[in-house]
């Protein structure tokens, strides 16, 4: 009988206001209700949390990490980057 | 999702996995592995998180007797942290595509291999001390080599465990240290423990290398990065000499520091004991599942009220 193998929710947790959520790992759950119990239980029980969020793990979209075209940069975009200009800092008197 | 990548052979996909995990790069779901990848790692990560679950057991029943409030409030405390890491590892398994219930199903009915160690009895209050202390401190061993592992959930799973165990070996520690201190009695409670883990607690790592089924490839794919043998003996030159500051003994007249190498010789366990106990022929293999299926049974009901509730709020 199939009575424990509920959805799975990804678990994203803030330390502290300010501090981004972060994924920290996922949880059984009935409906998304529980599964803001099982995350606090599973990540809150001692680090600092002031925030929790939960999704439905079917719910994210993820690239695949066998397209290694996805992220292939088409041509130099070095321009995007603050090190890639050479004026100088302060200009001379 | 299509993958782009079905026109490699499998020799190319293999030569790429191998030399990303050369280079120390993680392999994440959904990545190509081989077959064996993947049967090693479920097999290795369900029976860590058994003996997660079934670790519960030995120091839960002390829960009520434990001395004094504090005490009690840190056993809890210790081991409602085993049902956590049973979860987060039955989550990092399944991301290698077997479910959590099929994993329960196979602890539940006896199929399922767990750690040899929590195969034997806790009679007394000291057993919870030195479980904390030895048992934890052997595990922590073992599973910040294991952090350092190929498999990112994995991994992450054991840094997140690795850092709430260092409390369960504080706590355990602590236990043993107020006892060492105490009257003749219980002083003599504490040897008494040590010296019934301490074989046990040598078996924990696994089979000698010389005869582990599994070393070399799971070495050469970081499933481990380090032998049985290693971790045991990492495990006895970081033990022995807290052992002996407490003024208690290690139970083996041949474990002594080679000065020549900076290590302790021991003596080794009686590997056919460890067999027979991860087989299911210990002393307390019996039990152990029995209690963990009336739990699960006992819980039935609660799941039940979920599943309604769930279905109203849908």
């Amino acid at each position: 009988m199939s009575d424990t193998q509920w959805e799975t929710y990804e678990v994203f947790h803030q330390s502290r206001r300010g501090k981004p959520h972060e994924h920290v790992g996922s949880v059984h759950a009935p409906d998304p209700a529980m599964a803001l119990q099982m995350a606090r239980d599973q990540f809150a029980r001692r680090l600092e949390c002031v925030s929790l969020w939960v999704v439905k793990s079917k719910d994210v979209t993820q690239t695949d990490y066998q397209d290694p075209n996805f992220f292939s940069r088409m041509f130099d975009k070095s321009y995007r980057d603050p090190k890639a200009f050479d004026a100088p800092a302060k200009e001379k008197e | 999702m299509p993958s782009k990548v079905t026109s490699k052979s499998n020799d190319q996909l293999l030569a790429e996995f191998e030399g990303r995990i050369a280079m120390g790069d993680k392999v994440e779901p959904g990545d190509w592995m081989p077959e064996e990848y993947r049967k090693n790692l479920v097999r290795m990560i369900g029976q860590h998180a058994h003996s997660e679950i079934v670790g519960q057991l030995p120091e839960g029943k002390w829960i009520p007797f434990a001395p004094g409030f504090r005490r009690k409030l840190t056993l809890v405390a210790k081991v409602q942290d085993e049902a956590g890491h049973g979860q987060l590892l039955y989550r990092a398994a399944e991301t290698l595509g077997k479910s959590r219930e099929e994993m329960m199903d196979e602890l539940l009915s006896g199929k399922a291999k767990y750690s040899n160690v929590f195969n034997y009895p806790t009679p007394t209050w000291a057993d919870v001390g030195v479980i904390g202390w030895l048992v934890d401190t052997a595990a922590v061993i073992n599973q910040s080599m294991l952090a350092q592992g190929s498999y990112g959930p994995y991994a992450r799973a054991m840094k997140r465990i690795c850092y709430e165990e260092s409390f369960h070996i504080k706590q355990g520690y602590d236990a043993i240290v107020a006892l060492t201190h105490g009257t003749p009695e219980q002083k003599a409670m504490a040897q008494d423990a040590v010296n019934r883990w301490w074989y046990p607690t040598l078996m924990m790592s696994g089979p000698p290398d010389k005869i582990s089924e599994h070393t070399e490839r799971a070495m050469r794919w970081r499933i481990k990065t380090k032998t049985n043998d290693e971790v045991r003996q990492e495990f006895v030159d970081h033990i022995v000499p807290q052992i002996r500051a407490l003024g208690l003994d290690v139970p083996d007249p041949d474990c002594q520091l080679d000065k020549s190498t900076g290590r302790y010789k021991f003596t080794a366990p009686d590997w056919e004991e460890l067999r027979r106990v991860v087989n299911g022929d210990g002393p307390m293999n019996k039990e152990r599942l029995a209690v963990r299926r009336k739990a699960h049974e006992d819980g039935l009901w609660v799941r039940e009220a979920l599943a309604v509730k769930a279905a109203k709020t849908a």
